[in-house]
């Protein structure tokens, strides 16, 4: 009996001890080893492209198996921030505009910059913009996988029964205005324009439009209570109060936007080209809806925002994960995904097979918007300055407050977070 | 060695080898169950009290900064706003349930006909998981295509944004904790009602005391026990309360600041804005003030509380 407890407790210092040795004992650097690669992504959707990318990445690398795996996104950068304290990342993973910075300042990710350099990989493809976004201390950290910019979508059903011309490229605010009082019928449940709170299809487009600017991390400023910051918040709150075009916040919480827009009860919808795919296999908007460029104010404008494949700073095997960092920055890799449907490519002349995966919709707009195109502001704590940016828009959305009454607490309150970065 | 321990057994009470080997086995048995209490209930306990007294950065980088965490708590503008709603709440869910589930534990405690359907519909909320109960809430509350405002429509009242209206939204989520809670807390004052020995209610109608008197002075003395321990765990649950507001007002909504409550802010400093540090302040405060309310309710139980 004794003998059994003793084995007992042997075999829980072992599991206990199991976990050290194995970090201990790697570290293998040989070229043609038998290697795994961890690649960790958010979306279920893109996974048949990414997988058929793997397998044409295993034809040429047949050494290097890659371990596929999906987290969700509302638990995706939890996981990775936990795994970044264990030191314990996967090899190759997403990354996005507002974590990146955390992520590159705080050493977890490999700067490819010098990798780029000693085998002359050409960048140029790629959106400036995004190439931009992941460059944070003059280093580079990812290679740009897609891109998504903001397009305005509309239900050209409700356009026809008011008779009113599709919207195109020559709109402005006024035009967008104009027609949602038109296309506004509350008695029938519809409205002109849903003016959603939000930032990368919303307000931000708009501060840019007017000719602002949402944050600027050199000087550690906000813009949002500047003229044209204001102007740029205010362009929604007055869809709702004053042109009354558009469902309360009340009735925009209770049923999103998105499902009101996929049921008819509005005609006017500001968001991403990442709804195309959604909208394109939707029963009721796959004929009946469109889309066009923003309609511009003092000027053109959009988010684009997109999606970089970066390299953990802990990989054991550096050299395999830049191989297939490159494979999937590569044009085939982009071919795939652009034939999926799914998210536009960031790898140039590629976009035109997006766009004919979709040839229910205008999907041109979201592309031809790239000249102008602002990435999606950032910096090291964004999440918690769009948090606050949230708290406080809400108390204009309803109402309670006039924009100009609220800019300068929360600028404030923003600026000091940038401070503090 | 055996003469030492067998001139020691008077002190020690008897340990034979054997029982000392079965002492042993007992412990073994034990570990894997203490090491998983420990890892996951009482280190964590510790670790939270440690990390209130930390600045939390990024990937787990902790700087010591004393009491700063408790002293923002005294300055936030939320923890007020938390602390009156979580007060609200549970000074409204708990009275008002625990009234209502002991009417419905007497009636449903009468011999008729089919009462074990009623008791297991009243039971149903309990073992019904709270995400799903919010989910369905929110459809009946919703203003637009509410089953709710529906219904009200009929008779020509113009339904509210339950959820959405800043003056409201927080007794809509009380109503549903509380039609939530009846089914629990029915079962156990339930149990209480039948421990009443018949005995005590002949006696009563010997001498003539009606159903009202009986009631009054037989069965509410004598669930005294149990209503008190139905209290103690209703306060200490309700003053948690987090998921129903996190499913039926959520994260974004503009209500949201006006009607969370403390459990609901730890969640938004701790794992919205990341500030797991400004979080075990905001938990360990309502630990003490979770702890205060019991220890006022176990000293003044003797006031109301009748141990047969």
């Amino acid at each position: 009996m004794k003998k059994l407890c003793f084995l007992f407790a042997g075999v829980l210092l072992l599991v206990a001890g199991c976990s050290q040795e194995s970090e201990e004992t790697s570290g293998s650097e040989s070229t043609n080893e038998d290697v795994t690669l961890s690649y960790m992504v958010w979306d279920l959707d893109q996974m048949p492209a990414l997988e058929q990318i793997i397998e044409e990445f295993n034809t040429e690398f047949p050494h290097i198996s890659i371990e596929l795996e999906n987290t969700p996104f509302s638990q995706y950068w939890d996981s990775l921030e936990i795994a970044g304290t264990g030191q314990s990342l996967p090899d190759v993973f997403w990354m996005n505009g507002p974590n990146v910075k955390l992520f590159a300042e705080n050493d977890m990710l490999l700067p490819i910059s010098e990798r780029v350099e000693e085998d002359s990989y050409d960048l140029s493809p790629y959106p400036e913009a995004l190439l931009e976004l992941y460059n944070v201390n003059e280093n580079q950290y990812a290679i740009p996988k897609d891109y998504d910019t903001i397009g305005l979508w509309y239900n050209k059903e409700l356009f026809d029964e008011t008779s009113i011309d599709y919207p195109d490229e020559s709109w402005d605010w006024d035009s967008l205005i104009a027609a949602a009082q038109k296309l506004t019928n509350v008695d029938e449940g519809v409205y002109g324009i849903a003016a959603h709170l939000n930032s990368q299809s919303g307000f931000y487009n708009t501060i840019y439009q007017a000719g602002g600017y949402v944050i600027d991390t050199e000087n550690n400023t906000a813009g949002h209570n500047t003229n044209e910051g204001i102007e740029g918040i205010k362009f929604w709150v007055d869809l709702i109060h004053k042109y009354e075009v558009s469902p309360s916040i009340q009735q925009m919480t209770d049923n999103p936007p998105t499902s009101m827009f996929e049921s008819g009860n509005v005609a006017m919808f500001v968001s991403g080209s990442w709804f195309a795919p959604v909208f394109a296999t939707n029963e009721y908007t796959k004929d009946r809806v469109d889309v066009a460029q923003l309609p511009s104010g003092k000027e053109k404008s959009t988010i684009i925002h997109g999606l970089g494949n970066v390299i953990s700073s802990h990989t054991e095997h550096p050299d395999e994960a830049w191989e297939f960092l490159k494979f999937l920055g590569s044009e085939r890799a982009a071919e795939i995904q652009a034939e999926s449907g799914t998210v536009i490519p960031a790898y140039e002349g590629i976009e035109t097979k997006w766009v004919e995966s979709l040839p229910n919709f205008n999907a041109q707009a979201f592309i031809d918007q790239l000249d102008y195109a602002e990435p999606l502001p950032n910096s090291l704590q964004t999440r918690t300055w769009q948090q606050i940016e949230l708290d406080y828009l809400n108390k204009a959305w309803t109402g309670e407050v006039e924009v100009e009454e609220l800019v300068d607490e929360m600028v404030n309150e923003i600026e000091e977070i940038l401070a503090n970065e | 060695m055996f003469n030492k321990q067998r001139s020691n057994r008077k002190k020690f009470k008897k340990v034979s080898p054997m029982k000392k080997q079965d002492y042993l086995w007992a412990y073994c048995f034990i570990a894997p169950c203490f090491l998983g209490l420990f890892i996951f209930n009482i280190g964590p306990i510790f670790y939270t009290i440690y990390l209130a007294f930390t600045e939390y950065g990024s990937f787990g980088q902790k700087t010591w900064t004393g009491l700063d965490n408790f002293l923002r708590l005294f300055q936030d503008p939320n923890v007020l706003i938390a602390l009156k709603n979580t007060i609200i709440f549970t000074g409204i869910a708990v009275p008002v349930s625990i009234f209502l589930s002991t009417i419905v534990a007497v009636l449903l405690n009468q011999k008729i006909r089919g009462v074990t359907i009623y008791r297991t519909l009243y039971f149903l909320p309990v073992i019904t998981m709270p995400v799903a109960i919010g989910m369905v809430w929110r459809w009946l509350y919703n203003g637009d295509y509410g089953l709710i405002n529906y219904s009200l429509g009929l008779i020509g009242i113009d339904g509210p944004y339950w959820l959405v209206d800043s003056n409201i939204a927080l007794y809509s989520v009380i109503i549903v904790a509380i039609w939530a809670a009846i089914g629990y807390n029915m079962i156990i004052i339930l149990a209480g009602l039948q421990n009443i020995s018949p005995t005590y209610y002949e006696a009563a109608e010997i001498d003539g005391a009606g159903p009202l008197a009986k009631f009054f002075n037989i069965t509410i003395p004598l669930i005294t026990p149990t209503l008190f321990f139905v209290t103690v765990i209703s306060i200490i649950s309700t003053l948690q309360t987090f998921e129903l507001i996190y499913m039926m007002v959520g994260i974004n909504s503009p209500v949201t600041t006006s009607s969370q409550t403390l459990v609901f802010l730890f969640y938004r400093e701790a794992f919205i804005n990341h500030d797991l540090s400004y979080g075990a302040a905001i938990s360990i405060m309502l630990f003490l003030i979770i702890l205060l309310v019991t220890i006022f309710q176990l000293k003044y139980q003797k006031k109301w509380v009748h141990y047969g």
